[in-house]
């Protein structure tokens, strides 16, 4: 058997605009857990789509036990014994644990042209797989009886039935108890003494030292190098996962933040595993920026004092007092403005004009007799945003969903700027944008700081996010671990090491 | 690429169904000459008032991507309502016995505020307990359908004043009362639709409700008003059918919702939601009507008529979803 049995040799992958992958390798050996790790949008995850075949690389070679090979699609990637848990499951929830694991490749009796799904082997088989990996579910359980580590175990069977040799864990972790974890850690050192070579992509730093043999890092697209995981401290880590040169692209915004506008107290979620008691607060003419890995809760957070989400307990104050934010037209109308991170599925209205985006948050201000709308009035902030904004369009008539992605943000920011909130929470704002459409974003987040408007940015860009905030909070795990107030101690390892602790 | 050449195959799709209609109708007006004569389109027009006020109720549910079954039953009991208040006084199969008879006007607003109360309780399970309109609109046309008949008791209602039944017969510049009703109800319409924030939000919600949410829209709130909205014309449209027909049963309005949905989505009302005009309302009962009329006036067989529908729905349809897919 060769010494490694996955080898990704040179592996990249480019998008529209963006160099995902640039020369990756990755060497696997048999029996072994490798740590991928990296910051959001390293590649990490392009890499394993690549691996898995969702992706066609550019370049690059894999190699599987020592032979070269190509995988198309994934259906090819599970025939070669290489199996995925993916981050987010997507079970058939109402169904059997037993169909779940055979869908597309029901067991059956064939009886000509006819097909009948033995469902007695299907049973049989189901109950032999969880054993392996040491879970004693009934096959005939609807699914959507189980935890979501429960369903996630479920998965492991289904690679482990495939005869994996090779299993992708994606973020596994991220939803799961800490007596989950332990199941899934067992079942993972078993599969280990089996000589399964398993990669690991996870941010937790406790879990990579306790679980995994080899740590290999990725950086923007690049391979900065592969160690032995008992060598590595954290920060060391963290040092690789950062290093690099941060190129100044942002237009200065001198910061003279004025009296508090925003201020929560200890806000809680509905949901135990998304935020919880988290107070901060934000000043006028300030950008504060909110850091932290996918999954932080920060979209959660954001969404929830905007009225989108339950909110347990907290308050949310508003130049002084406390408001109720329940809906998002009442937190509209208490001053907050929200550009949302998902702006295909609730930011644009798609089969309606630039007009109608604009004008919707508008319309309450620009009555004539009471219900009348005010069109010429509304046709003028219409146009006037379009100038101002310099959206690419024909006129405000066309649909939004002919323009690109760039110009359809700057639309929803079109949107809230009519409405003129006193505190603008914009998440990911540049979020599939390209490099000319971004600055300009950035200059009217500098444009309406001078104006003396709040800023909250969330940002998953590191560089983004230490270029243009005056102040920084950093979430994990649902809780504000640190603030940076201090332009000097605003670097790449201080939001990491804060992002991290979870 | 010129922009501006002509293109048959935009062309089909866009106006096709409209291009069918007029060929028939043309050609059955050289067949019979009188189907294009001044009464018989004057007949045409009394058939099309009331459907066009109630596809004009049912084209803002549509364009919320939602639908509304319960609008034939509401249709019922709106025409009942107006027979009970509108019987002459000295009938003798008078429902309310002794009592007088309403004011035509005042009666044709009581009908519809008492429809829209109905319409608002179905808006209000659509929009505060998420009961998808499909199950909650079925369930209100249960309901509002038994009301109809323990009320009625099933008996058919007659003997209504001349004020009332004048509506139908009656003109103002040559057009028959009701289809200025029918006019002034597409006006209002249009107003609503297009002047008002509850048209704007109407079709925002249809577009996105999601980002119509976050954009501050009062989703809920609109939402009850479009199912109450809905409902007063139904109502509305009761009134008319009683008037135009001298009395009402239990059963009058029975299937019209059907034939509602199916003229909006023919006149270009999008079933997935956001699109949909007054013109596509009026549109669409004038292909349905004309169309009906014309196979009449052709000597084609009733039952096979449906089938002719059936068959126009499917060709509009289809038509219709290409726009859409095309541009994607």
């Amino acid at each position: 058997m060769a010494e490694f049995f996955l080898e990704l040799k040179g592996v990249s992958k480019s998008f529209p605009g963006v160099k995902a992958l640039d020369n990756v390798s990755l060497s696997v050996r048999p029996g072994t857990v490798h740590a991928l790790m990296g910051e959001n949008g390293a590649g990490k995850s392009t890499l394993m789509k690549c691996l898995f075949g969702i992706y066609k690389m550019d370049a690059g070679e894999v190699y599987i036990n020592g032979e070269k090979v190509t995988i198309n699609n994934p259906d090819e990637a599970m025939k070669m014994g290489i199996a995925m848990v993916h981050q987010e499951l997507q079970p058939v929830l109402p169904r059997s644990v037993a169909e779940n694991m055979y869908l597309g490749r029901f067991p059956t009796h064939n009886y000509g042209p006819l097909k009948v799904i033995d469902h007695k082997k299907m049973y049989e088989d189901t109950a032999y797989w969880l054993k392996q990996v040491g879970m004693d579910f009934d096959p005939k359980a609807p699914l959507s009886d189980l935890s979501i580590g429960q369903m996630q175990s479920i998965e492991i069977a289904k690679a482990v039935s495939h005869e994996a040799k090779v299993i992708i864990f994606d973020e596994p972790t991220s939803s799961l108890s800490d007596k989950e974890v332990e199941v899934l850690f067992r079942i993972m050192n078993d599969l280990r003494d089996k000589g399964v070579a398993m990669i690991y992509i996870s941010h937790k730093m406790d879990e990579i030292k306790r679980i995994s043999d080899d740590i290999t890092i990725m950086r923007d697209g690049t391979y900065v190098g592969t160690w032995p995981a008992a060598e590595m401290t954290t920060d060391q880590i963290i040092a690789r996962m950062v290093g690099r040169e941060l190129t100044n692209v942002y237009p200065p915004h001198p910061c003279t933040p004025g009296d508090v506008i925003l201020e929560t107290k200890n806000v809680c979620s509905i949901h135990e595993k998304s935020f919880q008691d988290c107070s901060f607060h934000i000043r006028k003419g300030e950008i504060v920026g909110f850091g932290g890995l996918v999954g932080a809760q920060r979209t959660e957070l954001m969404e929830a004092i905007f009225g989108m989400r339950g909110i347990a307990s907290g308050e949310v104050y508003v130049n002084g007092k406390q408001v109720d934010t329940k809906t998002p037209r009442k937190a509209m109308n208490a001053g907050i403005g929200l550009i949302t991170e998902d702006r295909r599925g609730n930011g644009i209205l798609g089969c309606l004009s630039i007009k109608d985006n604009t004008g919707i948050s508008i319309y309450d201000k620009h009555l004539k007799a009471a219900i009348v709308l005010d069109h010429p009035t509304i046709n003028k902030i219409v146009d006037d945003s379009i100038k101002k904004l310099s959206i690419k369009t024909p006129n405000a008539q066309e649909h939004i969903a002919n323009l690109s992605g760039g110009n359809q943000q700057k639309v929803i920011i079109a949107r809230w700027l009519a409405n003129d909130p006193d505190v603008l929470i914009m998440d990911e704002p540049t979020r599939g944008i390209d490099v000319g459409a971004k600055h300009e974003i950035y200059e009217i987040m500098v444009e309406l700081q001078k104006q003396g408007k709040a800023i909250i940015m969330i940002s998953s860009e590191m560089a983004e996010l230490l270029g243009m905030s005056d102040r920084i909070y950093v979430m994990c795990n649902g809780h504000i671990r640190g603030e940076i107030t201090d332009p000097a101690d605003m670097t790449q390892e201080k939001v990491m090491h804060y992002a991290t602790m979870f | 690429m010129n922009k501006k050449a002509f293109n048959l195959k935009d062309f089909l799709i866009n106006y096709g169904v409209i291009m069918i209609i007029i060929i028939l109708v043309a050609f059955t007006g050289i067949k019979s000459p009188n189907f294009l004569s001044h009464s018989n389109l004057m007949n045409l027009l009394l058939n099309m008032s009331a459907r066009l006020v109630i596809a004009l109720g049912i084209a803002g549910c549509v364009i919320t991507a939602g639908c509304d079954l319960s609008a034939g039953r509401i249709i019922g009991m709106g025409g009942c309502l107006a027979g009970i208040l509108l019987q002459k006084a000295d009938y003798s199969g008078r429902f309310i016995q002794g009592g007088k008879p309403m004011n035509v006007i005042l009666a044709a607003l009581v009908v519809m505020c008492v429809c829209a109360c109905f319409g608002a309780v179905t808006g209000s399970f659509i929009a505060f307990l998420s009961v998808p309109p499909f199950i909650s609109t079925l369930a209100m046309m249960e309901i509002v359908y038994g009301l109809n008949l323990i009320v009625t008791n099933a008996t058919p209602l007659g003997g209504y004043v001349t004020a009332y039944t004048n509506l139908a017969s009656g003109r103002f510049l040559m057009i028959p009362y009701l289809v200025w009703i029918a006019i002034l109800i597409a006006c209002i319409s249009w107003f609503i639709f297009n002047m008002t924030r509850h048209g704007k939000y109407m079709y925002a919600i249809g577009a996105n409700p999601q980002a119509a949410e976050v954009a501050g829209v009062p989703v809920k709130l609109t939402m009850v008003m479009i199912y109450a909205k809905a409902a007063a014309f139904y109502g509305l449209a009761g009134f008319m059918l009683g008037a135009k027909s001298g009395g009402a049963s239990v059963n009058l309005g029975l299937g019209y919702e059907m034939e509602a949905i199916a003229a909006c989505t023919i006149g270009g009302v999008s079933v997935t939601g956001g699109r949909g005009k007054v013109s596509s309302a009026i549109i669409g009962v004038a292909v349905f009507e004309f169309l009906k009329a014309a196979l009449q006036f052709l000597g084609v067989n009733a039952n096979a008529q449906w089938i002719a529908l059936g068959i126009i729905i499917y060709i509009a349809i289809s038509l219709d979803i290409r726009k859409y897919v095309a541009k994607k």
